[in-house]
């Protein structure tokens, strides 16, 4: 079952208000996505735990609905 | 969970210095991301023990519980969970992996 790019940004945005996300569809076939996602909510933490944030954000889609999804995290370069 | 699924992952990860939960064998991967992560190592050099999801149910539910983290493959060295294949490619890439590696004393091919 394939998830459309804007759903994963605003699922994001609801839990990290402040992300800066963005998406590419890297088959055209809304199933395998990349996504980069910057926000002060990742100062400090892990790549682990930046990422497990994300899939927290998805609810349970990750892995699930939404097959493939690249990550690419961090918080804002001053 | 599953308290013997959870007792196998626990004794797989304390008893092998580095695992790798995977979709497929370390020779015949079954997924483009788990045959990234074992080309990593191969490339590091890296001795690793594969254990294959597709072939124990229970494993491969109770891994994504044990570790909070809904993806395969997932890494583990010296019992720490390190990342799933994005993660090992952006640290791999950086020179990361292999300083992990080596400050849990597994040797690195230079």
């Amino acid at each position: 079952m394939a998830m459309d790019a804007a759903m994963i940004e605003r699922l994001i945005k609801e839990s990290l208000p402040d992300a800066r996300v963005s998406i590419e569809d890297l088959r055209g076939d809304g199933d395998h996505y990349a996504a980069h996602v910057v926000s002060d909510a990742f100062r400090g933490k892990t790549r682990v735990q930046q990422h497990q944030m994300v899939y927290q954000a998805l609810r349970g889609r990750m892995g699930n609905e939404l097959h493939a999804l690249a990550l690419q995290t961090g918080a804002p370069e001053d | 969970m599953d308290d013997t699924v959870q007792q196998r992952i626990s004794q797989n990860i304390s008893e092998t210095p580095v695992v790798l939960f995977m979709k497929g064998s370390p020779v015949f991967p079954q997924c483009g991301f788990s045959a990234a992560v074992v080309q990593i190592l191969s490339h590091l050099g890296v001795k690793f023990k594969g254990i294959d999801v597709l072939s124990d149910p229970g494993i491969r539910q109770g891994i994504k519980e044990f570790s909070n983290w809904p993806t395969i493959p997932q890494l583990y060295v010296k019992g720490e969970f390190v990342g799933g294949c994005d993660i090992i490619r952006e640290m791999f890439e950086t020179g990361e992996l292999q300083q992990v590696f080596e400050q849990k004393g597994i040797p690195v091919r230079a």
